[in-house]
């Protein structure tokens, strides 16, 4: 099977790209410049994503599946067909080549295999976040997390680096990579969750543990949310996460604070988002995206009913733990007024025993919240980041249609000036008439682009999820394993000194 | 629903029909030997069937059965309170009422809200309840079966008669529970007797053994109680995140039901590997139940009964000083000098009896308690390890075959 050759020799070496880029820049598909830190998650179309910055790697990988290029017919032939069908009324929808023949050329295992053999290749990469620090007073305050990566992929400068970053940096990255790739098709990990209260604790200084909790908890969900990204192939090799990972100093992401301006819009775009939802029916004509989103929809309720009850464990062992604690206090005060003595001693070994009970069940809850709840919390948002997607293509299809709408109604105005003498007025119709089928055919191309980059994803995105449940829960078993022989051992020695009452 | 319960002879294990003496280490004696070996539970009222067994010749037959409810227990026990003869003995104390409101309530709460889950739901949940229930049921029955048999190992005290009746008569004591008046009379009879316990405790004891035994027995009491109530909390706590393992193994079963993945196989393993251990840590937090919190709580009670004692003698002392007291004053004015030597006399008689068989109680009370505590601290041990034990097999027997499938 044809690889995706071309693909894989522009990615790798930075420094070649250049003069490459410069030649396929007029031809590319993008011409605009890249909006920065935008909040309008309505956002620019499709065209308006790149620029003609020879940073910015992913033009290639556009150019790579245009329409005309010959090897995507090979690897993408559920896609329509590229010529234009000639304009039906709206309600109707050019159905792409889909049924019987999608199964036979197209399977999902040619393109895993592909994209495994592209990540084996050259993904070595691990980014920790760690020694959290405090910098600055007050309710100006704020913690700084150190960023380090370690790598042997050519794609940077240096093999194991530093760099200091905050909560809003994080939040920063994420909403420029939502900007860029999430109406395009590409499902972007969503960032970890802002907490008011629980940085308030932190800023004003409570050095307590509930405050150093929140701290651990974040600096895991920061670290987990860089991984991600970086396993994304495209989005490793997005400037602006290079740039988060090697440069020493970064703008502030001013626009990520809740309240402003750029808060507030996004709020607004969202309002009019769910809006937009309601009011759209698509006549889906691939079942795959409807049978898709109907799994992801009732993996998303079984997720969180299963993230519910784990958090729930998670607080019944951490109750468990305090209260076994409180009967070993109480168990060694028994012990203390026993006045046969050698009841005495067994009943200060039970109070031992569960002491070291106490602790075992406090690190099996941090296991049960660190290995489990939070991947499932992890993985109920990554699903509305791809829900999100769906949604995306959903706008790209109504943007189609509407441009046909109005396609049409040209034409229909410009029937009705050939009745009249009005030549000028004529041929203006008849240029409208040429742009608006240009669109017409770009806005087609768009949405057959962001169902292909789907699909893609979303095989990408299957086995991330199998690898991820894969590993979490078995780690999360060893855990239990590990407690469980703790247990045995602790109560081995009490068994022994009460028998000897 | 719940009279499905009495399954006959069967309702009861082999295991269950041995002396139920968890916390109490007695002497079974062949002359005289009582069980419970059948109890029904029935809408507000749980019918006991008392089985004696014995030698002795007061009675009719060698073997007979009689069905008790929880109020004559009461009766029984009230009326060796009551009688002064016993004032020297630990009172073995009075089983607690059987309380099935919560689990009732919760069974109920389960019938409404059918409709609203699943069947596999329903079914796992009411299974869950109806175990609870059987839980409960066996440990009532096990408390009044202990009362039995701590009376009927009692020297004394199993010569009662109102304990013979008990065991014999075959028609219902008509024993009514106390109305409202009587109870009204008890709250204050307690309140007089702990104000009055606490005057008396003032009293320091010229003997050693029992000044040793009062200090010994109001801190032991005291922290009985509190471990009692925070080893029931931690029982509980137990009990909750066992329940959240089942749930979480419903959902990981829903899941691997409906994944396309290959995680499919793999939730549906994890799921069955939850279920299985739920079960285990079910069975810890039961365990725990019987063999520490049952124990701390009757050892709360017993030792109760042993402070009850120490007051009664406490209290025949003061009357035996004050009869003293009576006697000089009466000597001095010389007159009812007669009367006077007379109860003093009775006084002195009482004093002593009591406290002569107050110490050898209080010597078999230690006794029992250290036996008791021995042996359910090495089961509990026994326990604790065998169920960690066998949570480690399925734990690791489900990765072991998860790893290489993968």
């Amino acid at each position: 099977c044809h690889r995706i050759g071309s693909k894989m020799l522009y990615l790798d070496i930075r420094g070649d790209l250049d003069s490459e880029i410069r030649e396929r820049g007029t031809q590319s598909l993008s011409s605009l410049s890249t909006e920065d830190v935008s909040a309008n998650t309505n956002g620019p179309n499709q065209d308006a994503l790149f620029d003609d910055d020879p940073e910015d790697l992913f033009a290639e990988a556009t150019e790579e599946v245009s329409l005309d290029s010959p090897e995507r017919d090979i690897l993408l032939s559920d896609g329509p067909s590229p010529a234009i069908t000639p304009i039906t009324p709206p309600t109707s929808v050019i159905a792409p080549r889909i049924g019987h023949t999608h199964d036979d050329m197209f399977t999902h295992s040619s393109f895993d295999e592909i994209e495994e053999e592209e990540v084996d290749d050259s993904f070595d990469i691990n980014i920790s976040v760690s020694d959290p620090e405090k910098v600055g007073d007050g309710m100006n305050a704020y913690m700084a997390y150190k960023v380090t990566t370690k790598t042997s992929m050519s794609l940077f400068k240096q093999r194991e680096f530093s760099v200091k970053r905050r909560f809003s940096d994080f939040l920063g990255l994420h909403s420029k990579l939502a900007s860029k790739y999430l109406h395009v098709g590409y499902i972007v990990p969503p960032a970890p969750e802002k907490s008011i209260v629980g940085m308030t604790k932190v800023k004003v200084g409570k050095e307590d543990q509930s405050s150093n909790e929140f701290v651990e908890k974040r600096r895991s969900a920061l670290e987990r949310y860089l991984m991600r990204t970086v396993k994304h192939h495209i989005l490793l090799k997005d400037p602006d996460v290079l740039q988060f990972l090697e440069s020493s100093e970064l703008p502030r992401a001013v626009s990520t604070q809740a309240l402003s301006s750029a808060g507030l819009l996004r709020m607004v775009n969202k309002a009019a988002d769910a809006v937009n939802k309601m009011t759209i029916k698509m006549n889906e004509s691939d079942a795959w995206f409807e049978e898709k989103q109907q799994h992801f929809e009732s993996l998303d309720v079984q997720l969180r009913k299963l993230h519910i009850s784990v958090e729930s464990l998670v607080c019944h062992r951490k109750e468990l733990s305090v209260n076994t604690a409180q009967f070993a206090k109480s168990a060694a005060m028994l012990g203390n007024s026993e006045d046969h003595t050698a009841l005495s001693r067994a009943l200060s070994q039970l109070a031992e025993v569960e002491e070291k009970m106490d602790q075992l069940h406090q690190d099996q809850a941090n296991a049960d919240f660190y290995l489990f709840s939070e991947l499932l919390g992890d993985y109920v948002r990554l699903l509305a980041a791809v829900k999100g997607v769906f949604d995306h293509r959903i706008k790209t299809w109504q943007k189609w249609q509407d441009s046909q709408i109005l396609l049409q109604k040209k034409r229909e105005a410009e029937a009705k000036l050939q009745f009249t003498n009005k030549s000028d007025k004529l041929q203006q119709a008849k240029d409208e008439i040429k742009d608006m089928e240009g669109r017409v055919q770009q806005d087609e191309r768009d949405f057959e682009q962001i169902s292909r980059t789907i699909r893609k994803e979303v095989g990408r995105f299957e086995k991330e999820r199998v690898k991820d449940f894969k590993t979490s829960i078995i780690k999360y078993l060893e855990s239990l394993v590990l407690t469980q022989q703790q247990v045995i051992k602790s109560y081995f020695t009490f068994r022994y000194v009460t028998a000897s009452v | 629903m719940m009279e499905g319960l009495d399954d006959g002879p069967d309702f009861l294990s082999e295991e269950d029909r041995a002396p139920r003496a968890v916390n109490v280490d007695l002497q079974t004696d062949a002359t005289l030997q009582v069980d419970i070996s059948d109890a029904l539970s029935e809408r507000d009222k749980v019918k006991f069937t008392v089985h004696t067994k014995s030698s002795l010749p007061n009675f009719k037959l060698n073997e007979f059965s009689v069905v008790r409810q929880h109020e004559e227990f009461i009766w029984l026990h009230d009326s060796f309170v009551e009688n002064e003869e016993y004032a020297g003995y630990i009172i073995p104390p009075a089983p607690p009422r059987p309380d099935f409101d919560a689990s009732r309530e919760k069974l109920q709460k389960l019938g409404e809200g059918e409709g609203s889950m699943t069947k596999e739901e329903f079914t796992k949940m009411k299974q869950e309840l109806e175990a609870e229930y059987l839980a409960i049921f066996k440990k009532t029955v096990a408390m009044h079966e202990v009362f039995l048999c701590r009376v009927a190992a009692h020297p004394v005290l199993r010569k009662d008669l109102n304990f013979h009746v008990f065991l014999e008569y075959n028609q219902d004591l008509s024993v009514r529970g106390k109305n409202k008046k009587e109870k009204l009379e008890d709250f204050f009879k307690n309140v007089v007797k702990s104000a009055d316990g606490v005057l008396v405790a003032g009293v320091k004891d010229v003997d050693d053994f029992f000044e040793h035994e009062k200090t010994f027995l109001l801190e032991y009491h005291n922290r009985v109680k509190d471990a009692s109530a925070k080893s029931d909390r931690m029982i509980r706590s137990h009990k909750n995140a066992a329940d959240d393992i089942n749930r979480i193994a419903s959902s990981l079963y829903t899941l691997g039901t409906q994944d396309t993945t290959e995680l499919c196989k793999f939730f549906l393993k994890v799921s069955e590997l939850f279920e299985k251990t739920r079960k285990v840590e079910s069975r810890v937090a039961a365990d725990e139940d019987l063999k520490l919190s049952d124990l701390l709580k009757y050892y709360l009670r017993e030792s109760q009964a042993a402070k009850d004692l120490l007051y009664r003698r406490s209290r025949s002392l003061v009357d035996y000083e004050n009869a003293n007291k009576a006697l000089d004053k009466a000597r001095s004015k010389n007159r009812d000098v007669l009367q006077a030597e007379t109860s003093q006399q009775i006084c002195c008689h009482k004093f002593e009896k009591i406290s002569e068989s107050a110490k050898q109680e209080l010597i078999d009370f230690k006794t029992r308690r250290v036996a008791a505590f021995r042996k359910n601290l090495v089961e509990l041990a026994e326990l604790e390890l065998k169920h960690a034990k066998g949570n480690l097999q399925l734990l690791q027997s489900c990765l072991g075959f998860m790893k290489t499938n993968t």
